[in-house]
């Protein structure tokens, strides 16, 4: 049963006070219900639910490894296909497990086709060993392996774009999603699991200890990054984008002088430079997708 | 054969973990202002926030953290708050 309020993820949860990732879990779990069997990468997640001998998760729930979150899932889904069984199988990890050091197996899970949902839950960097930089940490982020200084503007990468590579897999449902707006996000992770075989949703969950912003802003934070162009919330359809989240964009600094990691943009002076980078990201995001709102004169 | 490889924990056992005990504010609800809106319940990270059968919300304090994320989102400014007295 669907909208079950609070149950399947528990209270008790050792997530730092106003964690995306942890209200990301229980309104995914509010989203699937109770026939759902979860599969956890290693990361904040596993670890704030899951301090043995205690869990948070009311449903079935395996931790492995990094690399295996997607082969576990994979067997899974195989087995309960083999006994005709009707539970729905959901393999979450962080960015860090999703991006970098799960990409194989999530690769091969999707090459296989495998009727499961994966979901990430992007902090923008691997924050449960402290913060360090991961391939979907923006431009410019200060991470404790991309620290801002003198000779360095922080991370200099742009995030890797890894629903495009899980579409180009063939994967009939993509979507990203953020905190920032629930309905939307239960809406997808809905869609996801009714779409037969490897559907994708990333979710942007910002991270108040490792982005350096006040607990209580972290939907605030979600919002803007949509409001800026920085984030784009769409749906893909066998590689076709078919629905995009519009806005009437904000200036990208709106979004960066709220978070300390990217203080050094404002502080001990303004970097018009890297600025303008940011936000040349952010325009080639809306002409991309087409989000811009134009408003009548 | 079974493996009996990994340990396994009983569903749901984190209640036994009150982490009520890390706050420093309290969100302190203010019925009287409150539209019902029901924001404030699914926006708690804790899921610690439940609406009584005509639909005021209560947080559980054995549980809130006092993330303030409830009192930033209330559209009705329905919430405060306040330094906890210990
Ligand atoms: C193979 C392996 N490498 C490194 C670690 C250490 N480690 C534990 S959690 C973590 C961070 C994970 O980052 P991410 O997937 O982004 O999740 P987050 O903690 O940010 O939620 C790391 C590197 C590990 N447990 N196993
Ligand atoms: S470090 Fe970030 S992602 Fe991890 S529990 Fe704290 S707020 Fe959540
Ligand atoms: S968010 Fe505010 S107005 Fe809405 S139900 Fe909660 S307290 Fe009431
Ligand atoms: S302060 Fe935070 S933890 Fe407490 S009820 Fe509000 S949202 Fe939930
Ligand atoms: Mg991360």
């Amino acid at each position: 049963m669907t909208g079950e309020q609070c149950s399947l993820f528990e209270s008790g949860h050792r997530a730092c006070g106003g964690c995306a990732a942890a209200l990301a879990a229980r309104t995914i779990l509010d989203a699937a219900g109770r026939d759902t069997i979860v599969v956890s990468a290693t990361g904040c997640m596993e670890v704030f639910s899951t301090p043995y001998p205690e869990t948070a998760w009311n449903v079935p729930w395996i931790h492995s490894l990094f690399e295996n979150n997607s082969a576990v899932a994979s067997g899974i889904s195989a087995a309960l296909k083999k006994q005709g069984r009707k539970e729905k199988v959901i393999a979450i990890g962080g960015d860090g497990a999703s991006f970098d050091i799960g990409m194989l197996c999530l690769s091969g899970a999707f090459e296989r086709g495998h009727d499961f949902v994966y979901i990430c839950y992007d902090n923008e960097a691997y924050m449960n060993t402290g913060i360090q930089r991961s391939g979907a940490t923006p431009y410019d982020a200060s991470t404790t392996t991309s620290p801002a200084g003198k000779c360095s503007t922080g991370n200099p990468r742009p995030k890797k774009d890894l629903p495009a590579i899980l579409a180009a897999h063939g994967a009939p449902y993509v979507a990203t999603a953020t905190v920032a707006y629930l309905p939307d996000l239960k809406k997808k992770i809905r869609k996801a699991l009714d779409t037969e075989g490897p559907c994708y949703v990333q979710v942007h969950a910002p991270c108040c200890t490792g982005w350096g912003f006040e607990s209580e802003k972290t939907i605030a934070i979600a919002r803007l990054a949509v409001e800026t162009g920085l984030f784009v919330s769409y749906e893909m359809e066998n590689g076709q984008v078919t629905r995009v989240k519009k806005v009437v964009r904000k200036p990208v600094e709106e979004y960066l002088k709220e978070q300390r990691r990217f203080r050094h943009l404002f502080r001990p002076q303004r970097n018009d430079a890297e600025i303008a980078k940011i936000q040349a990201i952010a325009d080639r995001n809306a002409e991309k997708f087409a989000i811009d709102i134009v408003l009548k004169k | 054969m079974a493996l009996g490889l990994g340990c396994s924990s009983r569903p749901g056992t984190s209640r036994a973990n009150r982490t009520g005990s890390w706050r420093t504010f309290r969100p302190v609800f203010l019925h009287d202002k409150c539209t019902k809106c029901g924001l404030c319940v699914s926006v708690c990270p804790e899921g610690c926030v439940v609406a009584d059968s005509e639909g005021i919300p209560e947080p559980d304090y054995d549980y809130c953290k006092g993330c303030g994320l409830c009192a930033e989102e209330c559209p009705a400014g329905a919430i405060e708050m306040q330094k906890e007295e210990k």
